[in-house]
């Protein structure tokens, strides 16, 4: 309290603050908020603004009707399998990039081979690579190894990255080296050493990591809308692309709002539930 | 520092495999193919293809449409960077002046991370839509003629207004980590002297603030440039005319709409040389700034 009387943050300001932190929940949560209000409405409600601001009675019904599968607009295909497929290849893409990263960054710190160095820039490199600048060519290896509609394809050419590495080499660097000869002297191998002491040491590293790819993974659009031709093996974003036509009178809004509320809420629970990790996955990873 | 080793030979190999053999196929391969069709040249039937050196890049580089692009990139980029962390820094300011209600605010600042940037495309659009959004209704009464589909600045103000939104979030939670950063007691000296709190923040907070903002802006400029696809695909689809034509948009349709391929690989080409050198700075210039404090 001492300290903030001292620079000047009175209770006056204080107030204020509140007041524009407020104002700026409710920009920044605005929209989603909207989307939510607008799925529990009937169409034609939707489709004569203004829209009210608080949920309508539509909600259930216009759930129901969404999750029943009466989206046949989006080529046939439910719902659940469209959220099947986004959490396939968002838990494919968490899971497989922090365990080749972590294997690849294991091998870098604490083994010594020939043109180690090597394999350490040549993944690093990929880090200047990212997918938007070989398109085309990606689009043609994934032909060619006849990956395009396939979970594979979704998920394989974005699970390596060197972002995942170099943070697990960081962080192994600062295990210190006691640690290891003691486990060497105790006879453990590389596999014990991993999984008795680093594994457990890593946790919170891991938990922040998923948390930040698993965002990645199921926000993904240039990769999901070039590898898949089927709308059965499209992700929900891409769905809902392909749901929505501006010009057109008939896009069905209110089962589009339920399946936009359906398509963002999965990441929000996670990022607001693991709050904790997320932040410092987000500050560690990026830094 | 020495390190105590494994005396495996085989074994890191066999760690390392996996990933190198990912970026083989999918990274260096693809990179170099389109090094190579950089500089091919297809006949209109795609039958054949023939060396052209340079003559792709030429062309692109003295393409209206191509300045076009790069001109739009740079205005979406740079208005997208500016708003995102202006009203990012800003809110976190006020942030560390409360004290009670922090984890409350940060809590909702964070869910447009979460959010697809397409999906935010489309949230935006839906709530500016002309001819049901609830938010172009009052701007429609004002007088406005508002329709961000046929009017390019509009179209342009909805794309940077959904890319900046998003990116709030993230700005938001590394400007608190860079405002905790700061000594109190440099801030207490200078209220002791007199010092106004805006004096402070322009003499004290925001220079400190350089490393934070400094990486941030080359962070947002990335996003814009790369993440921001979904956005202008779901929104606008380049238009109208092309007026929200991103560099990576026009590869994209160059390559699988048009399909230009040797003027979309040499796009891509020079795309690959704005990342490198992007990266090569953040690495280079910024980490070591960050640390000086």
């Amino acid at each position: 309290m001492a300290e903030h009387e001292m620079i000047g943050t009175s209770r006056q300001s204080r107030i204020m603050a509140h007041f524009l932190l407020v104002i700026g929940v409710i920009v920044v949560a605005f929209p989603i908020w909207y989307v939510f209000v607008a799925s529990t409405h009937p169409l034609q409600q939707i489709l004569r603004p203004p829209l009210p601001l608080l949920p309508g009675a539509e909600g259930p019904s216009n759930y129901a009707r969404a999750l029943s599968g009466d989206i046949g607009r989006i080529g046939g295909v439910g719902v659940d399998r469209l959220l099947l497929n986004t959490a396939v290849v968002a838990f494919g893409i968490a899971v497989g990039k922090i365990v080749i990263s972590m294997a690849s960054a294991y091998a870098i710190v604490f083994f010594r081979f020939p043109l180690r160095m090597v394999c350490f820039w040549m993944i690093f490199i990929t880090l200047m690579l990212p997918v938007e600048v070989r398109i085309l060519p990606t689009y043609k290896v994934m032909v060619d190894l006849h990956l395009i509609d396939t979970y594979a394809g979704l998920i394989l050419p974005l699970v390596a990255s060197a972002t995942g590495t170099l943070l697990f080499r960081q962080f192994f660097m600062t295990i210190p080296n006691e640690l290891m000869e003691a486990a060497r002297v105790d006879g453990a191998g590389p596999w014990r050493f991993f999984k008795d002491i680093l594994l457990p040491l890593s946790a919170t590293n891991i938990a922040a990591l998923f948390v930040i790819l698993f965002i990645y993974g199921w926000t993904q659009y240039l990769w999901p809308l070039l590898v898949t031709n089927s709308n059965s093996m499209n992700t929900i974003v891409i769905a809902l692309r392909k749901m929505i036509s501006f010009a057109d009178a008939d896009t069905p809004w209110d089962l589009v709002m339920v399946t936009c509320v359906l398509a963002i809420l999965p990441p929000i629970l996670v990022v607001v539930l693991m709050q904790r990790w997320f932040v410092k996955g987000l500050v560690e990873t990026e830094k | 520092m020495h390190r105590a080793h494994f005396p495996h030979r085989l074994l890191p190999w066999l760690l390392v495999a996996p990933q190198l053999l990912i970026s083989a196929v999918f990274f260096y391969w693809p990179a170099g193919q389109a090094l190579w069709q950089s500089m091919l040249r297809e006949d209109a039937f795609g039958l054949k293809s023939t060396f052209v050196g340079f003559a792709n890049f030429r062309r692109v580089l003295s393409d209206p449409a191509w300045l076009n692009a790069i001109q739009v990139t740079a205005v979406f980029s740079l208005l997208t960077a500016f708003f995102s962390m202006a009203i990012a820094l800003f809110l976190a300011v006020q942030a560390e002046k409360v004290v009670r209600g922090r984890a409350f605010y940060r809590t909702l600042m964070i869910w447009p991370y979460a959010v697809a940037p397409a999906i935010a495309g489309m949230l935006w659009l839906f709530m500016f839509n002309p001819s049901f959004g609830t938010l172009a209704w009052p701007l429609r009464q004002l007088g406005i003629r508002w329709d961000p589909l046929l009017d390019g600045e509009q179209a342009m103000t909805l794309v940077v207004a959904a890319a900046s939104w998003k990116q709030i979030s993230y700005n938001f939670l590394f400007f608190v980590a860079g405002l905790q950063a700061i000594p109190r007691s440099l801030l207490e000296a200078a209220a002791i002297d007199g010092a106004s709190a805006r004096r402070r923040f322009w003499t004290i907070t925001f220079p400190l603030l350089a490393p934070t903002t400094f990486f941030l802006l080359v962070v947002n400029s990335v996003y814009a440039l790369f993440d921001t696809f979904g956005i202008i695909h779901a929104v606008t689809g380049g238009g109208p005319g092309k007026s929200t034509e991103t560099l990576v948009y026009k590869v994209y349709n160059d390559g699988f709409v048009n399909l230009r391929f040797g003027d979309s690989a040499a796009q891509s080409v020079i795309l690959m040389g704005i990342v490198i050198a992007l990266t090569a700075f953040q690495f280079k210039y910024i980490e070591r700034k960050v640390h000086y404090g």
